[in-house]
């Protein structure tokens, strides 16, 4: 596969392993944040931890949108795929996140709620022109990546004029959730730097990255979700460490331009707007972080035409998942983690999704902790 | 992923090694057929550079220590 | 003057399963006649009795059951009815004994075209003709539109297993060496490609195949030193080797550079987000062997057509936590879990 498979290769990534344990200063850690949920798959699905320094440490991030999405908007979507003349379309990752009452999104499935797996927002909306006595709503998540194509579906159904479209809307924005995690910096919490995205970069670019270095002096490299892309983007922040440069690099030249994809951003700006606040699973309220229809659109707003209401659901207080998700703790510091809580039974958001920091630790690497057999 | 065709509607046929799919390149401009593209649950988000991604192959080679 | 009894022949071209055809009465006699017996023939089912006899060796007999509920029915490199022989017939193989016959009854959704039952029915004897293993007895159910999905196949088989061969799932000991017969992944991705809501082509063709051969082979190259074998269909590779491992209790250490993925797999795979790990198989299959008998196994298995990529890719190793640990070919180390919930429905 190109443009994959060479991003993959073991003899290089040795050499460079080498070459890393060669410019790591040995009197000192560094403690990077991988921001976002493909890079933590890819570190665990890779064990790319082992080719590491043992002075070179990755602290697991939060930008896994299944992860962050509160239990209450799931409460929610399921409140709305109830109504008999709803179709509630959803990206197959949030269906089997627990919400309140044991239930999910499979479940109320099973239970007769008309709920429907898409692979993209053009399959909602080939739904909704197909079955007009029906009322789409299209649960709508994810960080900067996701967001342009649920404008565009928008777009299309003003353009058609559905009049059975609407959209749940969860979108969430990369940088303020990085400003919250530096912000709440001293509480356990220590980052010498940052991975920062691929996907969310190829649409924001890289200047809305630029307040990590000025505002926090944390260098942060933009890197591909190759194994061989993250291996680089470290050496890059040891690099930056290691000569005092405190700067915004991109690593993923090859997907990531200065601007990023104008047209995408421009699609987002017309048909959203920026809420005030915004609950974050884990993180708690974050200002200015996450989108909204625009009134213009709010004919597709489902939050509007369905009235929907987002009850206040409360995580499991045993739950480590606010620390861990920051950067403070790791997996294995919660006391549920293994057993009360696995991917089977997730407790908590950093177990539901294959991208969370649990998640990921549990289903790759749980050998460098369990010590009970399985 | 490598367009291998232009599909009316702002879509196009993909394929990676052998395997295709139609998906949607209406938050791209001037996509061609023999271009790559970064996808992303079913839509271009941009374009591969080439020459970029060669730059970026020989950083890494040089770093490893191996040379290309 | 005699009048000739003029029976009218099925219209297999259009005519359609009706609920007539599973009452028990001449419709149903005449569906298992011009379809099942004309596709299966063989000398049992000619004698049209409810049961089949036959002889039986001295020594330990080996009996398996199957359903088969594969959606969609046909896909690339075969079917639900070639899928029903080579799964029941491989089960049987794994333990080393010689499938011998085969049952199958069949649950038919009313409405069913007569077209594909007849293509079914083709292909499940050309499966069975090709690995000499007969169907001897079968069943036939109609249901209500609506209460299966086209058909489901329920299979039984029996085989005689050779004396002093006790292969088994609990038998894996630190130190044995783990072979694979061949590429993984292949049956998955060519039923999932026809599947409608996935919208992705390929080349892809199922790797549904009768695994006896193989095996008789693989038994007359290792003997005693074979601990065991299994296809790993649904699940995948995964699945079956955390099994073993919980069996066995033990643990496998395994090389992702070792397993063999055709290139066209890998990238179904990749743009479907999975793991080739734990995509169905249905023509290939993992044997745990002494680690003295390794070559000469992995020699017989790659003379063998089924088994020309067979390769050694791991060993057992003393592990109480029973955990299957993968090194990357990137070179970091990761454990290879079953996975939690069904990927897609009905591969099988």
């Amino acid at each position: 596969m190109k443009y994959v498979d060479e991003y993959r290769d073991g003899e290089l990534a040795r050499g460079v392993a080498r070459s890393l344990a060669a410019i790591a200063q040995s009197d000192r850690d560094y403690r990077f944040m991988e921001f976002c949920g493909g890079h933590t798959h890819a570190i665990s699905r890779y064990g790319l931890e082992d080719l590491l320094p043992p002075n070179v440490r990755m602290i697991h991030g939060p930008g896994c949108p299944v992860c962050v999405l509160p239990i209450g908007r799931i409460d929610a979507a399921i409140a709305l795929a109830r109504n008999p003349k709803v179709t509630l379309c959803t990206y197959a990752d949030l269906m089997r996140v627990p919400a309140s009452g044991g239930m999910s999104l499979i479940k109320a499935k099973a239970a007769g709620a008309d709920i429907r797996m898409v692979y993209s927002t053009l399959d909602a909306i080939r739904i909704a022109e197909a079955e007009p006595a029906r009322e789409v709503a299209f649960f709508a998540i994810g960080f900067e990546t996701t967001t342009p194509p649920t404008a565009l579906a928008i777009r299309l159904a003003a353009q058609k004029k559905l009049s059975n479209f609407s959209v749940f809307c969860n979108h969430v924005l990369t940088p303020a959730a990085m400003r919250a995690i530096l912000a709440s910096e001293g509480e356990g919490v220590e980052i010498d730097g940052f991975v920062g995205p691929s996907h969310v970069s190829a649409v924001i670019g890289v200047r809305p990255y630029r307040f990590v270095a000025e505002q926090f002096g944390k260098p942060i490299v933009i890197s591909g979700f190759e194994p061989l892309d993250v291996m680089q983007s470290i050496v890059m922040l040891v690099q930056q460490l290691n000569e005092r440069r405190c700067e915004v690099e991109n690593q993923y030249g090859r997907a990531v331009t200065t601007d990023g994809n104008l047209k995408a951003q421009a699609e987002v700006a017309d048909i959203f707007e920026l809420r005030d606040s915004f609950e974050w699973r884990g993180l708690g309220e974050v200002p200015s972080s996450a989108l909204r229809l625009r009134d213009a659109y709010g004919a597709y707003d489902a939050e509007r035409r369905f009235s929907v209401e987002t009850p206040n659901a409360k995580d499991n207080p045993a739950c480590e998942c606010g620390a861990i998700l920051r950067g403070a703790k790791r997996p294995h510091d919660c006391k549920l983690f293994g057993t009360v809580c696995t991917p089977e039974t997730p407790m908590g958001s950093c177990m539901v999704s294959s991208e969370g920091a649990c998640a990921a630790q549990w289903t790759y690497r749980r050998f460098e902790t369990q010590r009970i057999a399985s | 992923m490598r367009i291998i065709e232009l599909l009316p509607e702002q879509m196009a046929k993909v394929s990676l090694d052998g395997v295709t799919k139609a998906i949607s390149v209406a938050l791209v401009d001037d996509v061609c057929v023999g271009d790559y593209v970064i996808l992303h649950v079913g839509f271009a988000l941009s374009k591969v550079d080439a020459q970029e991604a060669e730059r970026t192959l020989a950083m890494i080679r040089e770093f490893a220590g191996t040379s290309s | 003057m005699t009048i000739k009894a003029y029976r009218r022949k099925l219209d297999i071209e259009k005519g359609r399963v009706d609920l007539s055809h599973g009452a028990g009465g001449r419709a149903m006699a005449q569906l298992i006649a011009d379809v099942f017996h004309a596709a299966l023939d063989n000398d049992w089912l000619r004698q049209g009795n409810d049961q089949s006899l036959f002889d039986v060796a001295k020594g330990r007999m080996a009996m398996t059951t199957d359903a088969f509920v594969v959606s969609p029915l046909f896909f690339p490199g075969g079917d639900i009815g070639s899928l029903a022989v080579h799964g029941t017939v491989n089960d049987i193989a794994m333990s080393g004994a010689t499938p011998l016959y085969l049952s199958a009854s069949f649950i038919i959704e009313e409405g069913f075209l007569l077209s594909d039952l007849a293509r079914i029915a083709e292909s499940m004897g050309a499966a069975s003709r090709a690995a000499g293993v007969p169907v001897i007895t079968g069943d036939t159910k109609v249901v209500e539109r609506g209460k299966a999905d086209g058909v489901f196949i329920t299979t039984a088989g029996v085989g005689i297993a050779p004396e002093g061969l006790y292969l088994s799932g609990d038998k894996a000991r630190p130190g044995d060496v783990l072979l694979l017969s061949g590429s993984i992944g292949d049956h998955g991705v060519a039923v999932m490609s026809k599947r409608e809501n996935l919208e992705f082509d390929c080349e892809v063709v199922s790797d549904s195949a009768p695994l006896h051969g193989l095996v008789a082979d693989m038994v007359a190259a290792a003997g005693a030193s074979l601990r065991l074998m299994r296809d790993p269909t649904r699940g995948g590779l995964a699945a079956t080797l955390n099994e073993i491992a919980q069996q066995s209790g033990v643990g496998f250490r395994i090389e992702e550079s070792a397993i063999p993925v055709k290139p066209e797999v890998a990238a179904a795979c990749e743009l479907l987000g999975l793991d080739p790990l734990n995509v169905a198989n249905e023509g290939k299959l993992i044997a745990v062997a002494a680690p003295q008998a390794a070559p000469a196994l992995l020699e017989a298995m790659r003379a063998h057509p089924l088994g020309r990529d067979a390769a050694i890719i791991g060993a057992a190793v003393e592990d109480d936590r029973r955990f299957v640990q993968m090194t990357s070919s990137f070179g970091g180390a990761r454990i290879v879990d079953w996975l939690a919930g069904e990927q897609l429905p009905r591969i099988c």
